[in-house]
Formats: structure tokens, sequence, C-alpha cells
């Protein structure tokens, strides 16, 4: 024992030619490996091709275009599904006017029922919706089937219940519905994206159009066959797909209530100045740059799970992720070690492995981005480092990376990356930190790392972003509002403000 | 050993904070490896060659022991290539007759010294029990510190205690137990397991099994991070051992990956972690049965002793 014992002491030390430098340092990638652990697809239906799903129907669009999604992990074609004209799209608001009236005359309780039944439906679906989730998008399945599809379920699980108590949620005011609502959603949690939408506006009375992602549209498909199942009155929810057109066609539609954007600050800029000067209320999500900080006397282990957590989570295709990295200066070398050590543990590969931590990139032109990103990282000079991992040689895939002795000046601690990429930071006091967090033009969300619960709250009092996470990241639940400020957009989705942007208060 | 670095003393009040919602958390993301096949083949073979094979009653007897003994040498006889255990636990009283019966076996004889489990005992008496235990030819002492003195904050005491009863034990291994689920908070974890491993320890040990709750994810978790943080800093590897409470082998796999996910690869062997169980064996045996024949065995297909 004794021996042994010495001569794996030696084995990690590799004398330099001086013979006075020790290295210490962990191996991970030697010994025991798991075994691949794919989840079953043979369960999964998926149509060749899908049409739009418009007053409880699916019909052809008007033009007869449709378009190819596919599995980012291998390039290959999945299905197609329709390019949605704007005739198309009138033909979706139309059915959402014609059936606004009887939903929002319904009485609530009866409109409860249904959102209720739409959650149960998806909870009895979860693992079919997990794996095309995973398949069409690229997101690791453990997070599809953990995160995506329970918390979608959840979300009309929740509003489900609000339903017959309007009265009481905005007390001594007289709730009522906006009307139809056009829903514009991103591709980096379709379904979830789709849930915040529908959920409270379906719950309040209204009827909406909702416009998934182009590279991402399979599980609204599939959601909008649980609606036609579930019986929901034709017209209540319609779900068309298509690009950048479609959803310009949404936006400038003249029988639209009210606009709900996820999505890039780019778009939700030309939706802003597009609906300028009309009746539309509208609520926008954008992009962001969290500052996650982590402060010297945190629990370091854990803050390190945090940091993992808020930006290797989904890819880093998360606007709230935190993409900046704040350590104060006296831990850093320390952080990022054990940073250093914890990324050579991510898995890197098949999004349907069940020990898959990171996906595939979502897409070509995403992967693209990212890289373009990463090159202006090494031209600015900063330090690079990519974990070591293995990656599949088909799809897209950027292993989890990190640039060290980042500054603000630097446009990759400047500029929504949305991939795995973290750009990192110190500071030395927490007057520096807040002032630097707070020098971007974003402002969703931010972490904050510390054993001391006074710091919390004179920090978090002081950053401008509309999610602070203290000693934990990237929690996400359907009785929270979420939101951003500045160029991060403004509304609520989520809790009581998540219903009240889908009501009159009169 | 010349070219370490140097190593100091800290005041072990100021020993890393834990978040506790924080390592629950990582310490569930460990369940979630799915183990299937060649890797859990190979997984569960090293469990087995991990256990420390235990038996600590007040009814035990030389009988008793033998026939453990026995056990440890021949875990399945009908299922080939099985590993041996690494170790059998017993009272100093019954070293002698381990020691005996495991002759020519390669496998160590760890004994449970200190005045376990409750370790309420003066230091003469303790560090007698440990002498005698060597004496009897443990390979392994197995130590309980003081948890009230710990309690009390009387760090010293604890620390002078691991220290002198490391001297006893002179060749012999020392693995600490911290009893953890007497300390209550897992700030308290990650003090004793600092104040353990900077006085001496070989190993540093959840539980004595006599305590609920004994050894957890969580709490192993937290005593793995201390080691590597000790290893960072001395480069000197400590072993780690959770006891009790692991009888399925499906728990062992959790524990293997987040040795392997924690500490790596080179903590990957009987040398540097152990399992300290009684049940666990015959759980693991059944396991490897089932992927050798796709079918589950009866329960009395597995040998008790």
């Amino acid at each position: 024992m004794k021996t042994k014992r010495k001569a794996a002491v030696k084995a990690n030390k590799t004398n330099s030619s001086n013979g006075s430098m020790v290295d210490i340092s962990l191996k991970f990638d030697e010994g025991w490996s798991y075994s691949p652990a794919p989840e079953s697809t043979d369960h999964v239906s998926i149509k060749e091709r899908y049409g739009l799903f418009i007053g409880g129907k699916f019909v052809k669009p008007a033009l007869g275009k449709y378009f190819a999604t596919i599995n980012p992990a291998t390039e290959k074609k999945i299905s197609e599904v329709a390019n949605a004209s704007s005739a198309d799209v009138d033909k979706a608001v139309k059915a959402a006017r014609k059936a606004f009236g009887p939903w929002s005359s319904l009485p609530a309780r009866e409109r409860g029922k249904y959102v209720y039944r739409i959650s149960r439906m998806m909870q009895e679906k979860a693992r079919e919706l997990a794996v095309i989730e995973s398949m069409d998008g690229g997101k690791a399945i453990r997070e599809a089937r953990d995160i995506d599809i329970p918390l979608a379920a959840a979300h009309f699980f929740y509003y489900a219940g609000w339903a017959d108590k309007l009265d009481y949620a905005f007390p001594n005011k007289k709730p009522t519905p906006l009307g139809v609502a056009g829903q514009i959603i991103p591709w980096n949690f379709p379904l979830l994206m789709a849930a915040w939408k529908i959920a409270p506006a379906i719950a309040a009375g209204n009827t909406v159009v909702l416009k998934s992602a182009e590279t991402t549209p399979l599980t609204s498909m599939k959601l909008a066959e649980i609606i036609q199942e579930a019986g929901l009155p034709d017209g209540v929810v319609n779900i068309i797909t298509g690009a950048g057109d479609t959803g310009a066609a949404l936006v400038n539609h003249p029988d639209i209530d009210k606009i709900a954007f996820t999505g890039s600050t780019g778009v939700g800029k030309i939706i802003q100045n597009a609906i300028a000067g009309t009746d539309k209320k509208v609520t926008l999500e954008l992009g962001g740059k969290a500052a996650n900080i982590i402060l010297d006397d945190a629990p370091l282990d854990q803050a390190v799970e945090g940091i993992i957590n808020g930006i290797y989570f989904n890819q880093g295709h998360v606007c709230c992720a935190g993409s900046r990295l704040f350590v104060q200066e006296d831990v850093a070398d320390t952080v990022i070690r054990k940073l250093k050590d914890r990324m050579q543990t991510l898995i890197v590969g098949d999004p349907l492995d069940k020990n898959t931590d990171i996906g595939a990139i979502n897409s070509k032109e995403q992967l693209a981005t990212i890289n373009r990103y990463i090159k202006i990282g090494k031209n600015e000079g900063a330090d690079f480092y990519q974990s070591k991992c293995k990656i599949p040689n088909k799809g897209y895939w950027c292993p989890p990376t990190l640039f060290l002795n980042v500054s603000q000046s630097h446009r990759i601690a400047q500029e929504e990356i949305f991939g795995p990429v973290l750009a990192v930071q110190t500071f030395r006091t927490v007057d520096e930190v807040i002032e630097k967090a707070n020098n971007t033009p974003y402002g969703l969300s931010a972490g904050i790392w510390t054993d001391k619960g006074s710091k919390i709250f004179n920090i978090t009092a002081k950053l401008n972003a509309g999610v602070i996470w203290a000693n934990t990241y990237n929690k996400f639940d359907p009785t929270s509002p979420f939101g951003g400020y500045k160029e991060s957009g403004f509304g609520r989705e989520g809790g009581l403000p998540g219903l009240q942007a889908y009501l009159n208060l009169g | 050993m010349n070219t370490m670095p140097t190593m100091t003393i800290p005041n072990f009040s100021l020993s890393p904070r834990i978040d506790q919602v924080g390592i629950e958390e990582r310490a569930s993301r460990f369940t979630k490896r799915s183990i299937k096949t060649a890797a859990k083949i190979e997984g569960l073979n090293l469990v087995l060659s991990m256990i420390d094979l235990t038996t600590l009653e007040g009814k035990d007897t030389a009988g008793k022991v033998k026939q453990l003994c026995y056990k440890a040498m021949h875990l399945n006889d009908a299922y080939e290539g099985l590993p041996n255990v690494a170790a059998i636990c017993v009272y100093p009283t019954l070293v002698k007759v381990a020691k005996n019966a495991l002759k020519g076996s390669g496998i160590n004889v760890a004994a449970v010294a200190t005045a376990f489990p409750s370790g309420q005992a003066p230091k003469s008496v303790k560090i007698a029990d440990t002498k005698f235990a060597v004496r009897q030819g443990a390979d392994e002492i197995d130590m309980v510190i003081s948890r009230g003195k710990f309690l009390n904050g009387d760090y010293n005491f604890v620390f002078d205690e691991i220290a002198e009863i490391k001297e006893a034990c002179g060749e012999a291994h020392l693995k600490v137990i911290l009893e953890t689920g007497e300390l209550n908070t897992l700030d308290n974890v990650r003090r004793a397991s600092d104040i353990a491993m900077h006085a001496g320890a070989d190993f540093i040990k959840t539980s004595t099994g006599k305590i609920s709750p004994a050894a957890t994810l969580p709490v192993t978790l937290v005593m793995l991070e201390a080691i590597r943080d000790y290893y960072y800093k001395t480069g000197k590897m400590i072993g780690m051992k959770p006891a009790g409470g692991i009888a399925k082998a499906k728990l062992a796999l959790h524990y293997l990956v987040m040795v392997k996910e924690t500490m790596g690869d080179a903590w990957m062997t009987p040398a540097w972690f152990r399992f300290g169980a009684s049940s666990l064996a015959n759980d693991v045996l059944m396991q490897l049965t089932k992927q050798k024949t796709g079918n589950y065995q009866s329960l009395n297909y597995f040998s008790l002793d």
C-alpha cells in the first residue's frame, strides 16, 4: 500500500531539466470512460412534411413552398415544414380573430381546463418531445428531458391556474384580454419559448398566431398536434413556420393587437420601428451579455459549477448566459484552475447520448458566428483556451471555450456571441465590478457568488439587470418574472407580470 | 520530496465555505450519468476491488470473521476473473484472526481503533488501542475524530490527537473517520477534512456506519474537493473512503462517476478510493451476473457471510 502510494505520487510529477519544478495536475482522459448511452428514437413519430396549423387544422401553404429542417448533429434532413407567406399569415390572423370572441367569452374555468389539458398531454408525451427537441436543435437530451420539456409543461400548468382568477390577480382592476397576439420565438428553447408565449396569452383569453424559429420548427408542430388532440377550439392557437419574412408579415399585420418577440436585439429594434405609431402592444426579450461575478469569499467549487452552468448550458445559446465572468483577483488563479479541470470533464458530442453535456451548435450560420468571434478574440490578444475533447466529424460543434485576460474594451466582452465562449476578466473591488458589470448596452441577467448575504443585497441592488441569481445561475420557474433592461428589451414573461402583459387592466 | 512546495498549517476556522445547495445540485448531476455495457462491467469490477468488507458488531467472533475472510478471497468462484476486495475491516481484537485467514491473499486488514465508534476515551487509551491493533498485524487503522471537541471549536485538540495516532500507526496506513453524520454542516465536514489531512491522514473517511446519515454523495463530494485542494497545495494524494449506507451497485457507480469527474483517473484505484460496506459486494455480484446472463438471479445464489 505504502509503496503503491509513493509510486502514484511520483507518476504525477514531471521534473523539468533543472529538477526543481513539480507538475501537479489532474488527468481525466486516461482511465475508465462511459460507454455510449443513446436515447432511443424508435418511439418518436415525425411526419415527412408539416403544413401550417391554422384554424385547428394543418393546411398547405398558399404558395406551396416548404423548407427542410435538419439535425445539426448529423446534417441530415429530418422533415420539411411550410414556408408561410403573407397570405398564410393573413389567414392565420383571421382564424385567430374569428376565435377571439367565443374564446374570451368562454367561462374562465372552461378556458383553464383546456390549458391544464395541454400541460398534462405535454407531460404524457414528454419523452417524445425531448427527443425531437434534441434532434431538431442539437441540444443535449439530458437538458431537453430535465429542463426544456418539464418547464414548458409547468408554464401551461401555472397559467392554467390563473385563468379563472384574473379578477383576484389584479385587485380593483377589471382585466380584459387584448385580442390577437402575434408571437415570434427563437431557436434556443423552441418548445419552452412556445409555452412562455402561448400559455399566459390563452389563459388570459387572447388568441394567438405563433411563428416558430426557422431552424427548430418541429416541437411547435408537435405542440400543434397536442393542441388539436386536446380539442382546443379552432383558431385559438395558430402555429406557422417560416423565416424572417414570415415574421415581418406577422408584425406588420394590421389586425394584430400585441407582439411578443424573443430573439436578437437587432430584430427587436426592427420590430419596434415597424410598430411605431400603431396601437400594437409589445414585449421584447432580446440579447444579453451577463456578468457572472465571483467574489473572493464565495464557495469556489460551487461557483465554478455556476460558471459552467452559466455559459455552457445549452451550448451557450442562452440569452441570459453568464458570458462575462468577473473573478476577484486574489482568487482568480484558483478559480481558473478549477474551471479548466471542470471543462475537461464536459462531454461534447451526440446530443441524444444521455451522458452528453454539450450538444451540437444549432446551425451552420451560428457556428460561423461563434468561430468569427473566436477569431476576433484571438486577434484581440486574449488568452485562448479550449477543452481537449473529441468532437464528431459530421455536424456543427464548438468545444467549451475560454478567453482569459480580457478587458471591457475587447469586443468579445461587449458583443453577444451566443455560443460556448466565456470572456474572463478580473477585478479588485466591489465598486469596480458593479461599474464594469453595468458597462454594457444589455441588461438581461447577472450572477453573484459570495458567502455573505449583505454583499448579495448590496450588489444586486446596484446591478441593472432584469434577473439576478445569487449563488446559482440559469434557474427558471414559471412563477418568476423574466425580462431585461436597456437593449435586452422590455416587458416580463412568467409570474403575474407575464400575465399582465396579455391583459388590459382598464 | 524536497521538490514539494512547503506546507504551512492553515487556520482551520478559515477553511473554504461550502454552499449546500450547490453541492447537492452537483452531486445529483453524477447520478444522471448513464453507465452501460462495457463501462458498467469495468466499473462494477472496480467497485469490487475497492470494497473494505466490513463487520463491526459487538457480537463478532473469530468464526464470523474467518467466514468473512473466505468471502473476501472468493467473492464468487463460479464467475471467473473477479478481483478480490481491498481489505477486511474488523475490531482490533479480531485482527489476528483475519490476518491469519487472509495470509497470502494480498488483502489488507483494517482495524477500527481509538475507542470506535464514539471516540469517547482518554487519548492514552486511544493510542494504546491503536498500538495494539498494529501489533496484531493491522495494515490499516481506521480512527475516529473527537467530534465533541471539534464541535466545541477545539481544533488543535483534534489535530494533535490525529497526529499522535498517526505516529502510533507506524507503518500502518491511517484512515481518519470524521463521522459526518454528527458534524451537521458541510462547512464542518470541509473543516474536519482539512484538519485530518494536515495532521497526517492517509485517507479520510465519512462515517463509522453507526450513525445515520452515514456516507452520502454530497458529503463525499465535499471531502473529495478538500482532497483536491490539498493535492494542488502540497502535491500529496490523500485517499477517500465513504462508508455506511452504500448497499447498491448503482449507487456505488454514482460514487465512481463522482471520483472520476472530481479527482481524475489517478484516484480510480483501491489505493486511493475505498467503499466501507458489508452488503454492497453481493449486489455488485448480482449486477455482474445479470450483465453476463441477461437475467437477475435470486438472492439465494449469492453467499451471505
